[in-house]
């Protein structure tokens, strides 16, 4: 991992610009920041330590609780997406998974999160599962595509790409 | 002209040089204009918006703190919508605010409680929606936390980081979950924080305090087992009477000794005695170093703020430090040895309190090496704040109080002890000493005006036998960082480096009353010169009460036994942790 | 009238390199690199083509700012952080004609001397990321981007910004510091980014939507775009038509059109019957169906009370609350505020409290003069764009439906029966 944040960190010349697009890398390999990575960070930017933490705890997509689950799933529950029923969809995934917005699923496969608008109002309601875009959605089709995720049988950690 | 602007404030022409805010310009026509987020010293943060103008011209208010008078502007301060923008600001501030003024700490100086006050805030619209349960941060032997007090202004955040250069905390979350923490929220004593207390002084709020120490020393007062000592700081004596209504720079020595006694401590002494010894120590150490044996420049130790931070962020720079440990210590390691023995009290029953104008001095007291007597050398650290309570919850009439002398012999100093409490004191103080020390002659001139004042840093070049010494003095912690990085990078020029963690020394320190602010450290700075000015002996080394502390009992300066009592080693700690 | 979307319309039209070259992709570079500097920055003056990001400042105007700084480095910056709800425009862009984007960054960037751009990208743009990374790679390749650009003197770079879901991030100041990899906070303005922006560089910041009309003036000149549309703001507008109408989507539209001919000839009628709608997304003010001939530009939109913003024009029908809805925008603000100054950051968390409690039946009359003296008193102080007009929607409901407000106050009671009162 580090290896790896050293080579964003030279092509932004150790400037703290590196910092988000280092955040991004770990967010997507290891689920969230953690001390040491954070430690780490904030050396090689000459940054006070806590900076690395508050930056990391102020954007939505970062977590600093390692938030291990496979899917993290983001709803959209902004008005156009609300006029079209995200909240039946949202209904829908809580009944499904069992779990409520902002928890993990207990065989840790799934995280729900309720985020504002995801730029596709004109195929309202949607959601993001890692970085597949569902759109369009109707109670049915949440039910279908999460029947599939469960069913898959895959030992991946983390999708990697979902285009 | 061309570097004026003139612009009319409230219908009063007012002419201001260029880069000038509104906030300035307003008080050149008397006008105060009201602010939370403002902080003398910090960078500019237009947060709080309770300083809010009306410009004409334009479509909403401006923040005065952040807005630059321009040529032909016409400003009102007083407008309607101006007070209703700030009452209301006030109001959300309050509707997010525990209701717990009765038994805050900070009840007689909370601005926000005042501005609420003047502003004319006499209902509160909004309900209360949070319930107040953020748990404390109580890591901390010196300072507490109470994120529920907390209004967000980030004056502690950049106290810590631009005065200090420590940035132990920092805003985490974002909108309304923001809140001030630590790293990982792992609690200040878990941090690189240096317990200094600025953040205390800067806070609005009761949000930041000193852990209280009051009852402890209540307790050991009332138990008749117990043999109480108390000993005084220098920058005290120089501050405690602003809490009792006495303008700052007021010196009151004698009433604060007889205040202590009418509390009930068994003896009443003075920090200045070892801090005179520390100064005779100190200048040994330094004359062993400089005569080639050891490594220079050497770099006072007496402030356990600064102590804190080169421990987290210059360890390799640890050896630099002078090994003496602070006044504090060598006071409270006397008193449980030689006094202790002098009195025949067994050190077991002897209870030592100081009073400090200093939280760090909490968790100085606490750290495992100061056991001199087998015993902790300090039991207990008040700030000047908290004795002050002590003082006004036993009723003293602390103002009409006869004037008092410490007893003796740890109550015995010289003017050098005195300017411990200022910025430069200490380097003054050791400079008196070690002239005499390596010269053998009598100093004549001995007040080194150069090291005085509140610039950041201040350098200074002493002929001693033929010897250039080169000296450097630095308060307040992002200073001292320039000095180490030079030290770090092997570039020093410097023989001797003072060091204090506190802007202003001492006497700027995070235990001392609100506010405290340059004019304030100013007046306290002058009080202190003038109390040295007046003692009869200036020089530590001729502290009469020493020469026979060590004829009696240490035998020399550095021997073993005062290696053994009064020196100390410290601790690589690193960062975030 | 299609200018920014004229590549996106035709069929078969794919987005990459090849595609675009054989729609005079990059002819307008190539041009331009035979201009001069100032001359290029006239012609986008002639136009008089309105940041399309919703503050509406002339576009021009900016460029040259920049290019009479004196101070170097300068840069090139692209606000592709959209996330005002409703609004999805620029993704349509930066998915399926990249380069148009990507060629006029690079315009702007030797209009006024800056070897250096950014693309601040919204973090949950996945799919955009990809294709913008491939399309970058793409132009530098074909010598468009780079070192020497065209055999010419001058060279530009472009990276690829991801923000990380903060929607304050697209305020042009809280994308900088964004960009600084600091919390996205807004800057106290004055300076402006033009003069001190990027590491405090004289920056260029503009959003997806306007860099996109860029290489068609160009092209076809500023008059030609000047005579398009409103005289107010020229051109042509995305307009991104979401909520209760039939035909959801993006429309590029001259900005003379009105309101009522955008929902009825291009969106296929109301779902329903209509009730409101919200022109410039949620923090616009409410227009009721009275107001349906407006206009839909900056002018005209401002002149009957609300604003244009990004285009998010959603459509309300008679089936919806309107505490519901007012309610919903103030959570979303509470959630979206950046925390820092204390209107902002209280007011948004009290609106919401208020609006909770009349949905649930606790609201009490003099709590709707608390939230208008609320949404003025944020209006006069908030430190930027979202806490000035978060309130918006809540005071226009206000205003404009209060009968629906008073009967969830005084008769406890939802009259479309949306609001669980109890």
């Amino acid at each position: 991992m580090k290896e790896r944040l050293k080579q964003i960190l030279n092509s932004y010349h150790n400037q703290r610009e590196a910092l988000l697009p280092c955040l991004h890398l770990i967010q997507k390999e290891e689920g969230g920041l953690s001390e040491e990575i954070a430690l780490f960070l904030a050396k090689e930017l000459n940054l006070p330590p806590v900076e690395v933490y508050s930056v990391a705890s102020f954007y939505s997509m970062f977590t600093v609780k390692q938030q291990k689950a496979k899917y993290i799933i983001r709803v959209c529950v902004s008005l156009p997406c609300y006029l079209k029923g995200s909240d039946k969809i949202l209904e829908v995934l809580h009944k499904e998974l069992g779990i409520n917005s902002g928890e993990v699923s207990a065989d840790k496969k799934f995280f729900i999160e309720e985020v504002s608008c995801l730029g596709a109002c004109g195929k309202a309601p949607v959601m993001l599962i890692n970085e597949t875009l569902y759109d369009n959605l109707t109670p049915e089709k949440v039910r279908e595509i999460i029947s599939q995720l469960k069913d898959e049988n895959s030992t991946e950690e983390y999708s990697q790409t979902g285009l | 002209m061309k570097d004026f602007v003139s612009l009319t404030i409230n219908g009063q022409k007012v002419k201001v040089l260029k880069g000038t805010t509104l906030f300035e310009a307003a008080k050149q026509v008397n006008i105060n204009i009201p602010h939370l987020c403002f902080h003398e010293g910090l960078s500019l943060y237009g947060a709080c918006r309770i300083c809010v103008v009306e410009i004409e011209g334009r479509a909403r208010l401006e923040p005065s703190c952040t807005t630059l008078a321009e040529e032909g502007m016409v400003v009102r301060t007083n407008t309607w919508r101006v007070r209703r923008a700030r009452r209301m600001i006030v109001e959300l501030l309050l509707a997010n605010h525990p209701e717990d003024c009765f038994t805050c700490e900070r009840n007689q100086s909370c601005e926000l409680r005042e501005l609420a006050y003047d502003l004319g805030v006499r209902e509160l619209r909004f309900k209360k929606g949070r319930k107040y349960h953020y748990p404390l941060d109580l890591s901390s032997p010196a300072v507490i936390r109470d994120p529920n007090k907390c209004i967000q202004c980030s004056r502690c955040i950049r106290v810590c980081l631009e005065i200090q250069g420590v940035g132990a905390i920092d805003f985490v979350n974002r909108g309304g979950r923001t809140q001030v923490l630590t790293f990982f929220n792992k609690g200040l004593n878990n941090v690189e924080c240096s317990n200094c207390g600025q953040c205390i002084l800067a806070c609005p709020t009761g949000a930041l305090r000193e852990k209280r120490e009051v009852d402890e020393v209540w307790k050991a007062i009332s138990d008749p087992k117990k043999f109480t000592i108390v000993q005084t700081a220098p920058a005290v004596r120089a501050a405690i009477g602003e809490e009792f209504g006495l303008p700052p720079g007021t010196l009151v020595t004698g009433k604060m000794v007889s205040a202590l006694r009418r509390l009930g401590f068994d003896r009443v002494f003075d920090t200045q005695f070892s801090a005179d010894l520390t100064i005779v120590e100190e200048a040994h150490e330094l004359i062993e170093r400089i005569e080639g044996k050891g490594i220079l420049p050497m770099i006072t130790s007496c402030s356990p703020g600064w102590i804190k931070y080169i421990e987290h962020f210059f360890p390799q720079c640890l050896e630099h430090l002078s090994t003496c440990k602070s006044p504090q210590q060598m006071f409270g390691a006397l008193a449980k040895t030689y006094y202790a023995q002098k009195i025949d009290i067994p050190p077991e029953d002897m209870y030592v309190v100081s009073i400090m104008p200093c939280t760090a001095k909490k968790f100085e007291a606490r750290r495992e090496e100061m056991k001199a007597s087998g015993f902790r050398d300090v039991d207990a650290v008040l700030t000047t704040r908290e004795a002050a309570r002590m003082i006004k919850e036993a009723g003293i009439d602390f103002v009409n109080l006869e004037d008092e002398d410490f007893d003796e012999p740890l109550g015995i100093s010289t003017g050098a002890g005195v300017i411990f409490g200022a910025t430069g004191g200490v380097m003054e103080a050791a400079l008196r000493t070690a002239y005499e020390l390596l010269t053998k002659k009598e100093l004549k001139e001995i007040e080194f005006k150069q090291v005085r004042g509140m610039q950041g840093i201040k350098k200074a070049e002493v002929l001693i036998n033929g010897l250039k010494l080169k000296v450097a003095v630095a308060h307040g912690l992002s200073n001292a960082r320039i000095l180490l990085e030079e030290v770090k990078e092997g570039r020093s020029p410097y023989h001797f480096i003072e060091i204090m963690a506190c802007p202003g020394g001492c006497l700027g320190g995070g235990g001392q009353p609100l506010p405290t602010n340059l004019k304030v450290r100013e007046a306290r700075a002058n009080a202190l010169y003038r109390e040295d000015r007046n003692k009869g002996i200036r020089k530590s080394h001729q502290n009469p009460a020493l020469i026979m502390l060590y004829k009696e009992f240490l035998g020399k300066p550095l021997s073993d036994k005062a290696h053994h009592l009064l020196h100390t080693s410290y601790v690589s700690r690193g960062l975030g942790n | 009238m299609k200018i920014v979307l004229r590549n996106i319309h035709k069929q078969g039209y794919k987005g990459d390199i090849e595609s675009y070259l054989k729609e005079q992709g990059y002819t307008a570079l190539k041009k331009a690199l035979t201009l001069s500097p100032s001359q290029i920055i006239e012609e986008v003056k002639k136009a008089r083509l309105l940041g399309r990001g919703g503050a509406g400042f002339p576009c021009g105007v900016k460029w040259e700012f920049v290019y009479r700084e004196k101070e170097f480095p300068k840069y090139v910056v692209c606000n592709a952080d959209e996330g005002e709800p409703g609004t999805f425009k620029d993704r349509l862009i930066l998915e399926n004609d990249p380069h148009l984007l990507i060629e006029a960054m690079i315009i702007c960037g030797f209009a006024i001397g800056a070897e250096e751009g950014f693309i601040y990208l919204r973090g949950e743009y996945f799919k955009a990321y990809q294709i913008l990374e491939r399309a970058l790679e793409e132009a530098r390749s074909k010598g468009f981007l780079g070192e020497h650009i065209l055999n010419s003197n001058f060279s530009f770079h472009i990276r690829l910004y991801r923000g990380a879901g903060a929607y304050i991030c697209g305020e042009e100041t809280a994308l900088l510091d964004s960009l600084e990899g600091k919390k996205g906070q807004s800057r106290v303005k004055p300076p402006f980014p033009t003069f001190v922006g990027f590491k405090n560089k004289p920056t260029v910041l503009n959003n997806v939507e306007t860099f996109a009309n860029i290489t068609q003036i160009l092209l076809n000149g500023g008059e030609w775009f000047a005579q398009i549309g409103s005289s107010h703001s020229p051109g042509t507008k995305l307009y991104c038509l979401s909520g209760d109408v039939k035909k959801p989507g993006v429309y590029e539209l001259p900005t003379n059109i009105s309101l009522n001919q955008l929902i009825e000839e291009f969106g296929g009628g109301v779902e329903g019957e209509l009730k409101a709608v919200l022109p410039g997304g949620v923090s616009s003010s409410l227009l009721t169906p009275d107001k349906l001939d407006v206009i839909m530009d900056y002018f005209h939109l401002q002149e009957v009370g609300s604003m244009l913003g990004s285009g998010a024009v959603i459509v309300i029908n008679k089936d919806r609350c309107m505490v519901d809805l007012a309610k919903r925008c103030a959570e979303f603000f509470d959630y979206e505020s950046c925390g820092k100054c204390v209107p902002c950051r209280e007011g948004t968390k009290r609106a919401r409290e208020i609006l909770v409690n009349i949905t649930r039946g606790k609201g009490e009359l003099k709590d709707l003069e608390l939230l208008k003296e609320l949404a003025e008193v944020m209006f006069d102080t908030s430190r930027c764009g979202l806490g000035q007009s978060a309130l918006n929607p809540v005071r226009s409901s206000i205003e404009k439906f209060s009968q629906e407000f008073e009967e969830h106050i005084l008769k406890k009671r939802c009259p479309l029966g949306i609001c669980s009162l109890c």
